[in-house]
């Protein structure tokens, strides 16, 4: 197999029809009695009173969420919000005290254990926070695991794994083992392995938490890069907005357990649902995030339009420096396909990236 | 009441105790002892063919064999070396004959303890309520002075290689089930959990992750289980092994000082050339780790 071929085996396994992941009222307590205080948690007991009179932790509470076909959905917290709990509830790693976790018409909770591995095996690939990898096999025999216990043929498999090793920029360290290379291309190892896998589901438990900033970044470009051409399904934990931001079609923000916010980044930045997201967003720098589409005015009727012209999907910064370099104030703002969505001048755009509450502090 | 004198069982209670159970065992013995000694016949058979092959065979090839197994598993000219010089100078004092008795005997008793020591120590390692079963057993095993044991095994399998093995064995094959069980349950929880979401079955688990990972560690239970295999040759003599241990225990009994000596630094010859050569051994599995960053 050439890298074409597997290139567009990589683009069938695409547009074949995929599926959305539906978490639907899902609930988990650690504790040795969990099922037995399940009823009262559902009734609305609180985490405190489970954990001081029960002696029961609640992880997860009520959650509710779709995770579309195709989109990278974020879902954020800091440590202890119960993240990786959810993450995985999505291939039974941890089995939930109550709910379901619906692909394809299937439960995953109420699989089999055969059905599951299988589930595991064929529809779902993982990268993890401190990498894990094999360490006694080199690079290559880490990136072909996958395939190798599905029962892959070794000839298959491995011209499979040297194209991903490729693809992630590991070319010619094949014969490492883990330990002799950085964090970073250990990690890239991990996202070879699981690509290799070729499955519609991506989990990535806080996988790029564990390297240097700059490193951090450059994950970040490749698997924007990757997913452009795969479209798999990626579910991304992360602690950090800024990655969120970045990375996520779609974020969902959980906090002891619970979902408090779910929506595209442009939603939880411009309208927090509350006043812990938003301090959250605080910080955030708004030019990168918000998009010119979102505060196009639309264009008076029969009115000449400015000559100068902005792409809609466009971030604030990126319009704002185009617009002064060319020394313009007022551009038309349109879609990728030519589409006029309004105008947009310099002064709204200043005005949206300031944040509302940092300015408000300075009068 | 009398807090001088213990109050202790009665002298004929107990004198009826011990016959009940001595003629219980000893019934047992009658009844199945034969039964018992053929299932242990493949053992005896190997030890016995491993024997005549060491004895029979050229002793430069015997030589030559040795030093090729050293060598593949030490890969270190200097332990071949020193091996050879060392079997060299057994054979030139007239104890070749009861080395390779003893090196037969080890050979065979390591053997019994790795395929019996490392299932049992997996099931250890999967299972805390076994592991809290076999451990106070393990530590029996392994203080329980060794005649105390010898009498039942003497008495279902009378003198000779059999009962030798047996002895062996409960004394050296602890440290490999110990260092089995321990070596699994060291694998890092996060490489399990990445094999586990792969889609692993628990065998593809045992045989991909937990053995690989655990094998250094299992390897310093083989070393250690060699060397109290080793250790007890004498006490086997007693019983009727031949080899190494049996011109010690006459040393022993007639103060024959130079024969004991050269006998004992014998033994200690061959346990320092298996230690060497399995440590050697060893050192190379992990050779993935000594590398690079960390």
């Amino acid at each position: 197999m050439t890298d074409m071929q597997a290139q567009t085996q990589a683009a069938q396994a695409v547009t074949s029809p995929g599926h959305d992941i539906e978490i639907r009222d899902l609930y988990k307590i650690f504790g040795p009695e969990a099922h037995r205080h399940i009823d009262a948690v559902k009734a609305g007991m609180t985490k405190e009173e489970l954990n001081s009179r029960y002696n029961h932790v609640l992880g997860l509470h009520n959650i509710n969420l779709t995770i579309p076909f195709g989109k990278i959905t974020v879902i954020m917290g800091l440590s202890g919000s119960g993240k990786s709990t959810l993450i995985r509830h999505i291939n039974g790693l941890i089995t939930p005290t109550a709910g379901e976790v619906i692909h394809e018409g299937q439960d995953v909770v109420a699989m089999t254990p055969a059905q599951l591995r299988d589930f595991r095996r064929r529809k779902t690939a993982m990268v993890f926070q401190k990498f894990a990898l094999l360490p006694h096999r080199t690079v290559l025999e880490n990136t072909i695991y996958g395939l190798s216990i599905q029962g892959v043929a070794r000839a298959a498999a491995e011209e499979k794994a040297r194209y991903w090793i490729n693809r992630v920029g590991l070319q010619g360290f094949e014969d490492y083992y883990p330990k002799q290379l950085s964090g970073g291309m250990q990690q890239r190892v991990g996202l070879a392995r699981a690509l290799t896998n070729d499955a519609e589901i991506l989990l990535m438990d806080e996988a790029f938490s564990a390297l240097d900033p700059l490193i951090r970044v450059d994950m970040q470009s490749i698997l924007l890069e990757l997913q452009e051409e795969l479209h798999k399904t990626i579910i991304f934990i992360t602690h950090d907005l800024d990655e969120a931001l970045r990375l996520g079609d779609k974020i969902a923000i959980l906090r002891d357990g619970a979902l408090e916010q779910v929506g595209t980044g442009q939603d939880i930045v411009l309208n927090p649902a509350n006043d812990y997201i938003a301090s959250f967003v605080k910080e955030v720098n708004r030019g990168r995030i918000i998009k010119a589409r979102t505060i196009a005015t639309p264009a008076a009727e029969g009115a000449p339009l400015p000559d100068f012209t902005v792409r809609a999907r466009s971030e604030l910064d990126l319009v704002a420096r185009r617009m002064i370099k060319a020394d313009v104030r007022t551009a038309q703002v349109r879609e990728a396909d030519g589409t006029l969505v309004g105008l947009i001048d310099l002064p709204a755009i200043l005005d949206a990236m300031v944040n509302p509450a940092t300015a408000a502090s300075d009068d | 009441m009398d807090l001088y004198d213990f109050p202790e069982m009665g002298r004929g209670d107990l004198r009826a105790m011990r016959l009940a159970i001595d003629g219980a065992f000893r019934d047992f013995t009658r009844a199945y002892g034969e039964t018992l000694e053929n299932l242990f016949d493949p053992i005896r058979a190997l030890l016995v063919l491993i024997e005549t092959l060491m004895i029979n065979s050229p002793w430069v090839v015997v030589l030559a064999v040795i030093a090729a197994l050293i060598w593949i598993m030490s890969r270190s000219w200097k332990i071949v070396a020193g091996t050879v010089l060392a079997m060299l100078l057994i054979g030139y004092f007239g104890m070749w004959e009861d080395t390779m008795r003893t090196i037969a005997m080890v050979a065979v008793c390591t053997l019994v303890a790795i395929v019996l020591g490392i299932p049992i120590g997996i099931l250890m390692a999967r299972s805390d309520r076994l592991n809290a079963w076999v451990t106070p057993l393990l530590d029996m095993m392994q203080t329980m002075p060794s005649f105390v044991y010898l009498i039942p095994v003497v008495m279902i399998f009378g003198l000779g290689k059999v009962p030798g093995v047996i002895a062996v064995v409960i004394y050296a094959i602890p440290p490999i089930i110990r260092l089995t069980n321990l070596g699994i349950r060291q694998v890092p929880a996060d490489v399990l959990e990445a094999a586990e979401a792969f889609g692993s079955d628990a065998w593809q688990k045992l045989r991909n992750v937990q053995l690989p990972l655990a094998l250094p560690t299992i390897m310093a239970g083989v070393n250690q289980t060699i060397m109290m295999s080793l250790a007890m040759v004498v006490v086997a003599s007693m019983i009727g092994v031949r080899g190494l241990g049996q011109p010690v225990l006459q040393a022993i009994n007639n103060q024959y000082f130079t024969l004991g000596v050269m006998n004992g630094l014998a033994i200690v010859a061959i346990a320092i050339i298996f230690d060497r050569a399995t440590q050697a051994y060893g050192k190379r599995l992990q050779k993935h780790s000594e590398i690079g960053h960390d």
